[in-house]
């Protein structure tokens, strides 16, 4: 029989999440702070509207591009909190959660052989998706020195004559970090100089907690040359209903669009009735979740500087990433011995690239409770690899 | 700091001071004067502890009831309701808008218990028209905490 397989499939190297997580599931009793989802649900009155819409019997497509209330109340919400105009019938589609506009976004605007800079580390689609789009992908190694912020620096010399599009993902999984309007200033510079493109991957931005999210889209002359991609999973709690959305000018979303309409047809209508909802009144529930984060957040910064852990303060999504270089041991091997001895789980850095050596990703998405009791978990750990060393 | 403060508290009065600093991000010292401030003022009441009685061998009956009363010249409702909430079985008297006039809740041993307050000690008391008597059956949420139903964590223990 002839080989069934793609080849370029098959070169994809499996998510290093996936192997940890076979690890931990079999382990009942393992306290988890591997997730990446808020532990919050879906707040009632946006659940309830899911299940109204059902009642209606609004069972059936919507149009290509999603519902149009709930696409100018996405242009409403990106007006308000962002200060950009987007038009809701030529520029803005909802999809099946942020990672299907990240695949849409570099399907439309790949040509084969184009380079496409990823700032790592980062979120696990960008590589494969970037590959599968015909991209070769270009590595950026961001430095905890600079709080894992792209600097123009560092874009500038990653930029070469293929370079087509940078994806910039902040506030950051896995490390946290945030760009503030001056570091974004600094790149978009370098942007419109080197004419590239940007994929902004933005579905952390409710989750900031060091001043409001800046939209690299906001910046002068950027709209033009930006996809912004957000989402309902994270700032709603809504991870299960797969929906996310992207805003772009109309040459790129058209693009995006044909491709959507072909492989997917429209996002689940349920979800879709349930987001109107979400936007329209889900600004508090937004506030009182990003409020416990925060405070969950500051516990965490509090615990590692006691524990003499070395952290840089990140301030935004739900993760730390403190750094585990003085063990002189590997993330794998830190995060697999911390499983067996301490039953706590957290993801080694390198699941999210090779420049997450000597990290851990630490997600705050659980109660004080359950993280308190974590931490005296961590805690006795490091101080028995510390007393091994000695 | 205060309104976050009473936030936290209101859910959660055990949490110490050091602990409630270190969430809110400022001083301990801060923390303890704010408290004390607050609780001089009167606006932190008390601590209370919630308890599901339900789960204990011991016999409760809480019962809402419902009083229609003829206000006091000069007094208003005030009057009666000073002379109601004095009871000690008395848990809680509001002063309600609509069909009638005070809500008040009590807590019994037994059925026969809050029966005999109505009829001897409340009803009679000069200035009450009348009262109507329910008994509640089962609690599933009170004070913003749901009683029947323990929180389980059925997310993947490890996603991207």
């Amino acid at each position: 029989m002839r080989n069934p397989l793609s080849d370029k499939v098959v070169d994809i190297k499996p998510s290093g999440i996936r192997k940890f997580f076979d690890i931990v599931s079999e382990m009942e009793d393992a306290i988890s702070l591997g997730v990446g989802e808020p532990d919050f649900d879906t707040p009632w009155h946006i659940r309830d509207e899911g299940i109204y819409s059902l009642e209606k019997g609004r069972t059936f497509y919507t149009s290509n591009a999603g519902l149009v209330e709930l696409r100018k109340e996405i242009s409403q919400y990106i007006d308000r909190t962002q200060k950009i105009v987007y038009n809701p019938l030529r520029e803005i589609l909802v999809t099946v959660g942020g990672s299907e506009a990240i695949d849409l976004a570099l399907r439309a605007m790949v040509n084969p052989g184009d380079e496409v800079l990823i700032p790592q580390p980062s979120f696990v689609s960008y590589e494969p998706c970037a590959i599968l789009a015909g991209a070769v992908p270009v590595i950026i190694e961001l430095k905890e020195e600079n709080e894992f912020r792209l600097t123009a620096q560092e874009l500038r010399s990653a930029i070469t004559d293929k370079t087509k599009i940078l994806i910039l993902s902040f506030p950051n999984n896995p490390t946290g970090a945030v760009m503030e309007r001056k570091d974004l200033e600094a790149i978009a510079e370098v942007i419109r100089e080197k004419d590239i493109f940007v994929i902004s991957d933005e579905i952390y931005s409710a989750l900031s907690y060091k001043g409001k999210h800046v939209s690299i889209a906001s910046l002068p002359g950027m709209q033009e040359r930006t996809v912004l991609i957000n989402g309902f999973s994270k700032a709603y709690a809504m991870t299960g209903w797969r929906l996310g959305y992207a805003c772009a000018p109309s040459v790129i979303m058209e693009q995006m669009i044909k491709i959507h309409q072909f492989a997917i047809m429209c996002a689940p209508t349920t979800s879709q009735y349930a987001a109107v909802e979400a936007l329209r009144r889900g600004d508090e529930d937004v506030a009182l979740m990003c409020e416990a984060y925060n405070q969950r957040r500051r516990f965490l910064m509090h615990t590692f500087r006691e524990m003499g852990l070395q952290c840089f303060e990140p301030y935004g999504a739900f993760y730390v990433f403190p750094c585990i270089k003085e063990f002189g041991m590997t993330s794998d091997a830190f995060a697999e011995r911390l499983l067996k001895e301490e039953k706590v789980a957290v993801v080694p850095g390198t699941a999210f690239g090779d420049c997450g050596e000597g990290f851990l990703r630490i997600s705050y998405a659980y109660s004080l409770e359950n993280l308190k009791i974590a931490m005296n978990k961590i805690e006795n750990f490091i101080e028995r690899l510390r007393r091994e060393k000695k | 700091m205060r309104e976050q403060i009473l936030s936290i508290i209101e859910k959660n009065s055990r949490i110490d001071m050091k602990e409630l600093a270190v969430i809110l991000g400022v001083e301990e010292i801060d923390v303890a004067n704010e408290l004390k401030k607050l609780e001089e003022e009167g606006v932190i009441c008390g601590y209370h502890t919630m308890i599901d009685w339900e789960k204990t061998s011991i016999e409760k009956v809480t019962a809402l009831i419902e009083v229609r009363i003829t206000p006091q010249r000069g007094k208003g409702f005030g009057n009666l309701a000073e002379r109601i909430y004095k009871y000690p079985e008395v848990n809680s008297v509001y002063l309600i808008s609509g069909g009638y006039d005070l809500l008040v809740t009590l807590e019994g041993r037994s059925l026969k218990d809050v029966s005999s307050f109505v009829s001897d000690k409340l009803s009679t008391l000069e200035g009450v028209l009348s009262t109507a008597t329910h008994f509640i059956l089962k609690k599933y949420k009170d004070h913003g905490t749901i009683l029947c139903k323990k929180y389980e964590d059925t997310r993947e223990k490890v996603t991207p």
